[in-house]
């Protein structure tokens, strides 16, 4: 079967966000309109009230064949702020462990009147499929799928560097770790170049970064040293050990000798350099207590920042969506 | 076509003086629409009796039209201060269709509940569609159906009467 490019099944005709998949052929003008939406939706969490009508009367269905405490939580927490009514749908009693076909579920999730499906699956493509198989008025997020991308968690961390660094031009960004199994550092590096940052290096043993990801327009590094020179940004990423199938590690203490982020390898980037890591942490293989607690450490801005962004999507592909037929109209209301 | 900015805005504020002595409006809060409304709310400011800066509110996400006209690109941070049992002042450049002010009362609510609401518009253009009608009004317009007011600001301020194609 044919599949859709990913830019013509995400926007609809008036060029605006009707799924939300991938980053890859989004370009600056959207990406910098979701983390100004983003940006909004933050100051609205500092408010004492931190829940606006938008989606009031809208179904968001959490359809997570994958698990993710965080990812879920935050989509779950963004939906209910924006006043939609949220089901989290458990995969493991799920009419689909009985033998259900994924697109028998979906029909059925659609014919209870849901609006946005949030999806993450182990398969690559999971919610690209689901986009094209589903009723044009349900908006399809995808929350991370297989190896092939994590477009809402690369725009939390985009979001991240603007609010730390002011912006992405000049920047040199380090992504560090396991860059083969990342679905996370295939979309940062998408985001990160439609943005402008000056380099992004992408940093591991051979075994676990590609030479190909060169062609995406990153600098391979096999050695910290050289990789953490006089970065802004580092980004550490978590050993896949579930996806690994073979033997891709000496072991786990000798990566966090030769790759782990300590206060002593810190030091080879700017002294007001970043350390970003999506989580969940893994102390003492990819990086040390010290630093994941430290002054450089911006890991829970991540994840307020998270709540935001997923707001900023929400919001955008159901707008998106409802104005398939319609024509946008001009003007406030007064 | 340039319309009379001053003479409206002297009206409001001697409206509105005049109907704070009468109703006993002390340390008011008052709350400017993003964009207009504040810059029209900042020049009332001096005849209010009130010791609170001025508070904003920006009411895209409570907008009814969210699903036609989908989201204002930019939005503007609502400022407001505890304003339970406190004396509201709402301000506005334009009163239309009066959907504006729903909303903003909508956000206002999600706050607290005041002890009363007060409007206050420089331009009421007469083509309500809900049951909302000015305390204050500077200047009541008559436009034709493709025309609309705009304000340009905040230094120097003015107002105009643009055509919509």
């Amino acid at each position: 079967m044919m599949r859709s490019e990913p830019r013509a099944l995400q926007l609809n005709e008036h060029g605006q966000l009707k799924h939300f998949l991938t980053l890859d052929g989004l370009d600056k003008t959207l990406l910098t309109e979701i983390l100004d939406r983003a940006e909004s939706f933050l100051s609205m969490g500092e408010q004492s009230v931190k829940k606006v009508p938008l989606l009031r009367g809208k179904t968001v269905v959490n359809l997570f064949f994958e698990n993710s405490t965080r990812t879920r939580t935050t989509f779950e927490l963004a939906a209910k702020r924006l006043s939609a009514d949220v089901i989290n749908l458990n995969i493991e009693t799920s009419a689909t462990s009985k033998g259900e076909s994924l697109l028998d579920t979906l029909q059925n999730l659609e014919a209870m009147q849901s609006d946005m499906f949030i999806v993450r699956h182990s398969d690559s493509g999971a919610a690209h499929f689901i986009a094209e198989h589903c009723t044009p008025n349900v908006a399809i997020i995808n929350a991370g799928d297989g190896r092939h991308a994590h477009p809402t968690q690369a725009m939390l961390d985009m979001l991240t560097i603007r609010r730390h660094k002011g912006g992405f031009e000049g920047l040199k960004v380090a992504i560090v770790g396991d860059i083969m199994h990342s679905r996370v550092a295939r979309s940062q590096l998408q985001a990160l170049t439609t943005l402008g940052v000056s380099e992004v290096r992408l940093v591991g043993p051979k075994t676990l970064v590609p030479s190909f990801f060169a062609e995406m327009g990153a600098t391979i590094c096999h050695d910290l040293e050289a990789g953490l020179k006089d970065v802004d940004v580092i980004v550490m990423l978590r050993l896949q050990k579930e996806r690994m199938k073979g033997a891709l590690l000496p072991s786990e203490s000798e990566f966090y000798r030769l790759y782990g982020l300590t206060e002593d390898t810190l030091a080879w980037a700017k002294p007001d350099a970043i350390v970003m890591h999506p989580g969940p942490i893994n102390r003492g293989v990819e990086i040390s207590s010290e630093v994941a607690d430290g002054k450089h450490s911006v890991i829970l801005n991540q994840v307020t920042n998270g709540i935001a962004i997923r707001m900023a999507v929400m919001s955008m592909a159901m707008s998106g969506q409802l104005q398939c037929d319609e024509s946008p109209m001009a003007g406030e209301d007064k | 076509m340039k319309l009379d900015l001053e003479g409206p805005l002297a009206s409001m504020k001697e409206q509105l003086s005049a109907y704070c002595e009468k109703k006993n409006i002390e340390d008011a809060i008052v709350v400017g629409i993003h964009t207009g409304g504040v810059w029209v709310a900042e020049q009332l400011m001096s005849v209010v009796p009130t010791n609170e800066a001025l508070a904003t509110l920006d009411i895209t996400f409570y907008r009814d039209d969210f699903t036609m006209a989908g989201l204002n690109p930019k939005v503007n941070q609502t400022s407001l201060p505890a304003i339970e049992d406190r004396h509201v002042i709402l301000v506005d450049d334009v009163l239309m269709s009066g959907r504006t002010i729903r909303a903003a009362m909508n956000e206002i609510f999600d706050f607290g509940r005041p002890a009363s609401i007060t409007l206050a518009i420089l331009y009421d253009l007469g083509q309500h569609e809900l049951p909302i009608a000015a305390d204050i009004v500077g200047q009541r317009l008559t436009l034709n159906p493709d025309q609309r007011v705009k304000l340009v600001g905040p230094d120097p301020l003015s107002v105009s009467i643009m055509d919509t194609h």
